[in-house]
């Protein structure tokens, strides 16, 4: 019976942004709204299963993200559209339409690879020394992109504008806005699955107690690598998706270490080790963000300054650990609980 | 053959002597003490055996097959398991999770099925909860499940440090000062719980305390070290009036 409800809310949510988009009862100005939430929301929850379960300070996720943007944009480019680098498309300009995922998987999978280079070297180190190390490989991917003259170098990398109207021009949809929709859900049940098994519950007691775990028959490296990968993945998938949007067009200007920042800030905002906390952080940030549009620059004064608000007085950010099916128990007839896939088995 | 071997284990802190030309015999199903002044290098056996720490020379063997160099999640594999002096859970985890996480070495599936979360997968998780679950029921500690490691009395934690580890499936547990700072009562308690876990799960128990009750009441066999070197080894009453012993706890002037 249960199960039922979920699909019914995803649907319903689904049919609401992605039908109002189409029949443009939601704005193109909404629309882009709704991509960067949807896109926070993949970044925030990635991240937080490295700053949140797992205890340590990544804060180069922008870096794993313009891994991620380039390799898509490049793919997309190159197989679908007409460019002054790449020349004539490869493929039918119609198949971008099956084969976009494809670049999306494809970038994240070179994300993840990125974030495994990173990853081996860091085994030992944990706390500050992460974060330097996360730091510096930002800087590194930013500066490689931008000194890659072929890919526009510190211009930025164009064309994709043209993917996305060839995947209009076949089929009308808002097709990056569905993506967006998919690859959400995609990050919320990874996640979500990884961090409720035994296994993935191993990136908590890293967290809790790195030499217990150890101990205690958790292989700590494996874990962390793992975690690791999946994080930057996701985060490369969040950047294949930003670099279709709107403008068409990525810059290494974007993924600097201010971009990490903000979403270190949604992750902390939201509450650490909380997927919903996370996704209700990146959803309420991208619209404070607009709605203190108004002010300008002072934006950048009133959002720090709700931030040291809140760490005053909520500092374990808006949900802490929990999830919203612990604050609200009514909810988990709609999303079920963490245990309830393998409980609710063996009755 | 032994079930643990240990032959001629030194280590040096830099220049300090931790433990030196340390040998042991741990036949299966014993249950050996070993205890020593403060300072004298029994909780360091202990990280060196279970891979905490990587010995400067000697060898660490169980049923023959040799521990050095394995990292700890592989030594625990292989059947060692172990408490800590101060307690060590995974305080913001509930007791369920400390337990099941505990079984991470036994754990079939793979990656992919701990996301797509299949058949496989929720037997398996099914078998792990049911275990972890009986587990603590062995230790009146079910009622805990859900509670979070930080929120029990330190007597309950104790017990699920133990828990944890025996949730790995040791044939050999090492107990590091299980009952420090306990009171009289719940050592009465503990001793029970060693005696009857021993049997249930046939292991062999390898201990270090502080408390003469404890170590003079369960232990058939007492290994005294000072310095990381064995200065005594015996029955318990052997060791109660073993001259070195006393000098080594009391100082040579009370001798």
């Amino acid at each position: 019976m249960k199960k039922i409800y979920l699909p019914l809310v995803v649907l319903l949510l689904f049919v609401v942004i992605i039908g109002g988009s189409w029949l443009r009862i939601l704005n193109e100005y909404w629309q882009l709204v709704l991509l960067f939430m949807g896109i926070n929301v993949i970044l925030t929850v990635s991240l937080n299963l490295i700053n949140g379960y797992m205890g340590e300070f990544s804060c180069g996720h922008a870096g794993f993200m313009a891994v991620g943007a380039y390799v898509t944009s490049i793919l997309t480019v190159w197989l679908f559209a007409e460019d002054k680098v790449f020349g004539p498309p490869v493929l039918p300009t119609a198949w971008a339409i099956p084969l976009f995922p494809v670049a999306l998987i494809i970038g994240a999978v070179a994300a993840s690879l990125v974030g495994l280079l990173v990853a081996i070297p860091s085994f030992r180190t944990r706390g500050d020394y992460l974060a330097i190390i996360t730091l510096a490989v930002n800087y590194i991917v930013k500066s490689a992109i931008e000194n890659m003259e072929v890919i526009g170098g510190p211009r930025g990398f164009v064309g994709m504008k043209r993917v996305m109207n060839n995947m209009a021009d076949v089929f009308d949809a808002p097709w990056l806005l569905i993506w967006t929709f998919i690859g959400i859900l995609v990050t919320i049940f990874i996640i979500r699955n990884f961090m409720s098994s035994t296994f993935g519950k191993g990136v908590e007691a890293i967290r809790e107690d790195e030499i217990a775990a150890e101990l205690m028959s958790v292989n700590t490296r494996r874990v962390k690598v793992i975690a690791f990968m999946l994080s930057c993945g996701l985060a490369g998938l969040a950047g294949g998706l930003f670099a279709h949007g709107p403008g068409g067009y990525v810059n290494p200007g974007t993924f600097t270490i201010l971009k990490s920042t903000e979403v270190m800030v949604m992750v902390y905002l939201g509450g650490m080790g909380s997927i919903s906390g996370s996704i209700i952080s990146a959803i309420g940030f991208t619209l404070l963000l607009e709605l203190l549009r108004p002010l300008g620059v002072f934006k950048w004064v009133v959002i720090p300054l709700l931030l040291v608000v809140m760490m005053l007085f909520r500092p374990t950010g808006i949900m802490g650990n929990r999830e919203l099916t612990d604050v609200f128990p009514w909810l988990r007839t709609i999303f079920g609980s963490e245990e309830e896939s393998y409980a609710l088995a063996s009755n | 053959m032994p079930l643990l071997q240990i032959r001629d284990l030194t280590h040096f802190f830099g220049g300090l002597r931790a433990v030196y030309n340390y040998n042991l015999d741990l036949e299966e199903g014993e249950l050996v003490g070993l205890i020593g002044p403060n300072g004298a290098g029994k909780t360091t056996i202990f990280n060196l055996v279970t891979g905490a720490y990587r010995p400067t020379a000697g060898e660490v063997r169980l049923n023959g097959d040799n521990l050095v160099g394995l990292r700890p999640h592989q030594i625990t594999a292989k059947g060692i398991a172990r408490t800590f002096q101060t307690i060590r859970l995974w305080n913001e985890l509930t007791v369920l999770d400390n337990v099941r996480i505990a079984r991470a070495s036994r754990i079939q599936y793979g990656l992919l099925d701990s996301i797509m979360h299949n058949q496989l997968y929720r037997e398996e998780e099914r078998q792990i909860k049911e275990r972890s679950l009986e587990l603590l029921a062995v230790f009146g500690l079910e009622g805990y499940a859900r509670e979070l490691a930080r929120n029990l009395p330190y007597g309950a934690q104790r017990r699920v440090e133990i828990c944890r580890a025996l949730a790995t499936e040791p044939q050999l547990l090492l107990l590091d000062e299980p009952a420090a700072g306990m009171n009289p009562g719940e050592i009465e308690e503990l001793l029970e719980l060693i005696q009857q876990i021993r049997e249930k799960f046939g292991l062999t128990i390898w201990i270090i305390e502080h408390q003469m009750r404890v170590i003079m009441n369960i232990c058939e066999r007492i290994k005294v070290i000072d310095f990381g070197e064995t200065i005594a080894e015996g029955t318990p009453t052997e060791i109660q009036n073993n001259p070195r012993v006393i000098e080594a706890y009391l100082g040579e002037e009370a001798f």
